[in-house]
Order: structure tokens, then sequence, then C-alpha cells
């Protein structure tokens, strides 16, 4: 009986499009970033001439990857530092 | 002047050539002259969609072989005034014809009609690459399923890598009683993942499967609700700035009569 008035209200089911969106969001980051290697290389020289201002990293050794579990996406990037810059008025200023 | 449109999607069976033979009656039914190419070598269907497929003598890869003029190898559709079909060969496969050959075939189409179709195959190797060669803009079709959306992606991906940039997207087969259960994504989903300009919205509709069996094409029935939506998006190619018709499948009444039986 209840199952005749549900189809017939139209209720809410088990809102299984909420786990295809999410499925569906994180497949397409791994998808999109597959797709274009160059994006990730662009990504970590672009880190590594932000992160050189305040400290002198490895830039040989720098790692940046797509690590992923069930429910979500990290960028997770290792970074090898050598030694830490002195604070200067430059940076204050974030140049 | 003449526009080039391609209609494709990566996954197979979203409603490719069902758009395109829609939207090509859509707009003959206007009075535009209007080519129609079926790229999918190997697997034609454009022909059996529209109901033409007894009147195929030439195909595409008899026009690019120089076996034919294109003009022997289109058929004239007898029921709409300006559309012709130009079929695909059945008996090759997609590295039949390569993508000079069909931007050369496009150039040669544009001459003379206003608007050219491209049925693309599905997939991404030559069958696609050979159906977007010669094409001004491209038309994404998905339906509102993880499979099919993804591909759309990787589509999108690769038509803006191909300087088709701008593609327009087509949602088709929505079913609206699903998408307020939560159970199938809604369009703002599905344009919030993509992120490209929606062209219009297809609802699930019996009347497809049989208009496709007897080789006519949805668009021109009045009763019809995907051919009410096909007839939109025929407006909105030309340019009309049409809104989104209800989607909806019917309220409780609709509902209590399909349970009870009748319909």
């Amino acid at each position: 009986m209840l199952d005749f008035l549900n189809r017939v209200f139209g209720r809410e089911s088990n809102g299984s499009k909420k786990i295809a969106k999410e499925r569906l969001r994180l497949v397409l980051v791994h998808d999109r970033a597959s797709v274009s290697p160059q994006l990730l290389q662009t990504l970590k020289v672009e880190l590594i001439q932000v992160i050189s201002h305040y400290m002198d990293i490895d830039e040989e050794a720098l790692e940046v990857t797509l690590d992923s579990n069930e429910n979500q996406v990290a960028l997770v990037a290792s970074i090898p530092v050598k030694g830490m810059k002195r604070p200067t008025r430059t940076m204050a200023s974030g140049i | 002047m003449s526009e080039v449109i391609v209609i494709t999607s990566g996954k197979g069976g979203v409603g490719k050539t069902t758009t395109t033979a829609n939207l090509g009656v859509g707009l003959a039914a206007h009075g535009h002259k209007v080519a129609l190419v079926d790229a999918d070598i190997g697997l034609r269907n454009l022909d059996v969609v529209l109901g033409l497929e007894n009147r195929i003598v030439y195909d595409i890869t008899d026009v690019t072989g120089g076996h034919c003029r294109l003009r022997q190898a289109l058929i004239k559709d007898k029921r709409y005034e300006g559309l012709f079909l130009l079929p695909a060969a059945q008996t090759k496969d997609k590295t039949a014809v390569s993508p000079d050959e069909m931007k050369e075939l496009c150039e040669e189409l544009r001459r003379e009609f206003e608007y050219v179709i491209i049925d693309c195959p599905a997939g991404i190797e030559q069958g696609f690459r050979n159906a977007i060669a010669g094409a001004d803009r491209a038309i994404v079709v998905t339906t509102p399923e993880v499979s099919a959306v993804r591909d759309a992606d990787r589509i999108i991906g690769l038509l803006e890598a191909a300087e088709l940039r701008d593609p327009k997207l087509i949602i088709n087969r929505l079913r609206s009683r699903m998408v307020r259960q939560g159970d199938m994504m809604s369009i703002e989903d599905i344009i919030d993942i993509l992120a490209i300009d929606l062209l219009g919205v297809v609802p699930e509709d019996d009347m497809v499967v049989i208009s496709t069996n007897r080789g006519e094409a949805v668009v021109t029935d009045e009763r019809s609700r995907s051919g009410q939506a096909y007839r939109n998006i025929v407006l909105r190619i030309k340019g009309e700035a049409v809104p989104m018709m209800n989607l909806d499948e019917g309220g409780l009444f609709y509902r209590l009569r399909r349970i009870i039986g009748l319909k």
C-alpha cells in the first residue's frame, strides 16, 4: 500500500543522483588531469616559483600528484626544503 | 553564411543520429536547404532513421573516391523540400575517408546548402576526426547518465583541442520524474559538470521509437513532447531565444491513470 502511495505521490527514493554526481566529479578530475599531463607540469613550475620566494627547495625532487580515495581527490605536493630565506620587505607585499 | 554543424557525443546510443535527423527535418520545415551527412562509415543509420534506406545508390566513399559526383550521391527527401542526405557506406570502415577529404566535401556542400549537419560516430578515433574536420561548430549530445556525461567531457576536451570552440549541449532522454525523485541528474547538475552552454533538453519519449520504426522524424509530430523539444532547438539554432519547455511528465492524475492502466 505504501509502495502504491509512494508511486502515486512520487516520493523521494534513495537520491542516487547525489552519489552519481560526486563520482563523476572525482572521475573527471582524474580524466582531465591525465588528458593533459602538461597541466600538472605547468602547476609544478609555478609552484616552484612561488615557494622559492620563501624557501630554498630541491626543485628536482619536487613531486606533485593527484591522490584519491573513496570520497575525495587531493593535490599532494612533496617539496624537500633545503633552507628558509630571511624575511624581507618584498615578502610582506606578496611579490 | 552557411553553417557546418557536427553532432557528437563520445558515447554511443545517446541520440546523435536521432538528433541529426530531427534537426535536419526541422530546419528544412522552416524552408532551409539542409544536407545531412552520415559520417558513421561501416555502421550507417541516418538513412534508416529517416526512412530513406531504399533510396541509396551512392555513398560518401563513392564521392571521396571519385566514383561519382556529389549530386549523384545526395538523396533528396521527397517529404521535405530542401532536405538531402549523403549516406555512409555500409561495407567499409572509418579509414575509408580522411579528414582532408571530409573537409573538401564540406566545402563543396557549403556552397549549395545553408546548413550541413554531420552525424558523428561514437568514439574518439578516426571516425570522430573525420566528422569534425570540416565543421564550423559542434553540438554535444549527452544523456543524464554517468558514463554518457564522462564521455561528453572527454569529447568537449577534444573539440576544444581541435579549435571547435564553444560547443553547445543537448541533454537527451531526460526523465523529469526520476529527476524529481533524486534518481537522475538534473539539467543544472550536468551543466555544472560539463560547463558548456545549453542548447536544449529533449525528454524521454516513446514517440521517438515509434517514429523511427516508421522512418519518420518526431519533430513533425505536433503532439510529441520530444518533437516540441526538437522544434525549439531548431529555433535556437536559427538564433531565436526560446524558453525551456515544461519537461514534467505530468502531475498526480497523469500518474494515477498510468498506474490504473489508462494512458
